[in-house]
């Protein structure tokens, strides 16, 4: 396991990730989606505000934002000024930087995001309530999916934020919802597709079976770590002349 | 492979190797048509900002594909050559260190990417070897940049690999640490290994023993030992500016010295060509006495190591 995922790496990932000042950025989205749920449960009328809420606000919003953030901070800051080349001047391989790297970042968007996510439902409808164990699972895959993502647009560009922004944007929040085909390719759908296999939710707007869902998910995230991996073995460092 | 050759020395499997080697980038041409070899003990590699040094050594340390050529290291090409990164120790000018860490945390850290038996052993051991082993426990962000380059060299040195490539190594060191670092680099270039590093500043190159390679405009322009070098720079024609009280008489008595090569009369003085110039020096204040003519100024015009170094080029 060691040769897929490699502790040094990650314990410098995260402690990297977590140094920098981007790291408080990370809990205010969920930090807000608990909060306004505590408000909404306290003043709303409608029944159907918290899938409706967190749903749309939580998995189109909070976890993929916040899986941007990380995701282009554990590869793509380091890209940026230079210190992964103390990582690359080893004979560590490429496709465990990248797996590593990763692992940190999903594991961080977790703890904020797909936490927050449940803390927040548990807050709306309960902590064992259906649609609350939903979410967090749907916020799980989430984090996954959108930081291979994430981390092989910080290998392929160094605007990985404004690039992941326009996707989120356009892809993820136009598209995805509008375009029958369209909703095989969006991150948003597989997680509502898990999320709703488990709370049953019509106001989800969920529309790919669990199996879809989770098929897609596994194949966008290996194809997206693979290619990743495969840009970073042809890192190049430019001279001064350039 | 690497062994011992009986007397201490290690043997290597082959330095580094470039062969027709260029890179560019669109219609930019940063390293055209380099071939050289370069062997066990140390190598400078000079030339001017810009010259393609650091392109050149990002192509040796494999992060950075040549456009065309070979290049081989310990009889490898680099390029997507991770495994090959165990028998070559890094300096790179470009790159920064994780500041959280301390200089003990950050090579260890290394050697334990090398998968070295014993990490922390190495560790200090290297950070001993660049006297870094006071200070080794602070964080690296409380560091000064001499300070950040020493612990990048102990990183670099940790695996003990037989090649070893530096990229203007020297910057942000005082002369003490200069000089140190300079006996660090002799003494590794005298156990056998191949050290490479690049400088643009001759003297530094100088005073290494061993062989220059010289890169101007991307090309290479001289090669060989510092002192071949240095006698090829001083026995170039230099270039003088002379302001006097009448520039065309003292121009019409320069022209019959032996020591001269050539006057041109500018708006600015005369330049003068002289190929010997401590003849020239010499003769100018006698020549230009019996002309009647009054030295106003005498300026070395190219003494520049950009003149220097084209003058290298130019066939």
């Amino acid at each position: 396991m060691s040769d897929l995922v490699n502790p040094v790496v990650l314990r410098l990932t995260m402690r990297a990730t977590m140094g920098r000042k981007r790291a408080l950025i990370f809990a205010i989205a969920p930090i807000i989606m608990i909060g306004v749920s505590a408000l909404l449960k306290l003043v709303a009328k409608s029944p159907v505000w918290p899938p409706e809420f967190l749903g749309v606000f939580g998995f189109t919003v909070v976890v993929p934002l916040t899986a941007l953030i990380i995701g282009t901070s554990v590869l793509g800051a380091e890209i940026d000024d230079n210190s992964v080349i103390s990582l690359l001047a080893t004979p560590i391989r490429r496709s465990t930087v990248v797996l590593t790297k990763f692992v940190a970042a999903a594991i961080i968007t977790v703890i904020f995001a797909a936490v927050g996510e449940y803390l927040a439902g548990a807050i709306a409808t309960g902590p064992g309530s259906k649609l609350a164990l939903g979410l967090l699972a749907g916020a799980v895959a989430a984090c996954i999916v959108y930081n291979a993502l994430f981390v092989l647009l910080s290998v392929v560009t160094t605007r990985a934020i404004a690039v992941g922004l326009l996707y989120l944007l356009v892809w993820e929040g136009l598209l995805g919802s509008l375009v029958g085909g369209v909703r095989l390719l969006s991150v948003d759908q597989y997680a509502l597709g898990i999320a709703n296999s488990i709370a049953h939710e019509s106001q989800l707007h969920a529309h790919l079976t669990l199996g879809t869902a989770v098929a897609m998910g596994v194949v966008v995230t290996g194809l997206a770590l693979a290619f990743a991996a495969a840009r970073l073995r042809s890192f190049s460092l430019k001279g001064d002349a350039v | 492979m690497t062994g011992s050759d009986g007397t201490g020395r290690r043997v290597g499997s082959g330095g580094i190797e470039l062969r027709q080697v260029s890179r560019w980038y669109g219609n930019v041409v940063a390293v055209n048509d380099v071939t050289m070899t370069i062997g066990p003990g140390v190598t400078g590699l000079l030339g001017p900002n810009g010259a393609g040094k650091s392109t050149i050594v990002h192509m040796i340390a494999g992060m950075l594909e040549p456009s065309r050529g070979e290049l081989l290291v310990a009889g490898e090409p680099s390029w997507h050559n991770t495994a090959l990164l165990s028998k070559i120790g890094l300096v790179l000018d470009k790159d920064t260190v994780y500041t959280f860490l301390s200089g003990t945390d950050f090579v260890t850290a290394i050697a334990k990417l090398h998968k070295l038996p014993d990490p922390g052993a190495a560790a200090r051991r290297a950070i001993g070897i660049v006297e870094m082993t006071d200070a080794a426990d602070r964080r690296i962000g409380t560091y000064s940049k001499g300070m950040v380059q020493r612990i990048k060299v102990a990183a670099a040195l940790v695996h003990d690999p037989e090649i070893i490539v530096l990229d203007e190594p020297f910057n942000g060191m005082d002369p003490r640490q200069r000089l140190s670092m300079m006996e660090l680099l002799d003494r590794m270039g005298a156990d056998g290994r191949v050290i490479l590093f690049s400088s643009h500043i001759l003297e530094e190159v100088e005073r290494l023993s061993g062989t220059i390679q010289v890169i101007v405009g991307g090309r290479l322009a001289a090669s060989g030992d510092f002192r071949a070098i240095r006698r090829l720079m001083t026995s170039r024609p230099h270039v003088f500016v002379v302001r006097s009280s009448d520039d065309r008489a003292l121009a019409k008595a320069l022209i019959t010295s032996q020591a001269v090569t050539g006057v041109e009369v500018t708006p600015r003085g005369l330049q003068v060509r002289a190929a010997d110039y401590g003849t020239f020096t010499r003769e100018l204040a006698g020549v230009s006495r019996d002309q009647g003519v009054r030295l106003r100024e005498l300026l070395p015009a190219d003494e520049s190591l950009e003149s220097v170094f084209s003058y290298l080029v130019t066939p």
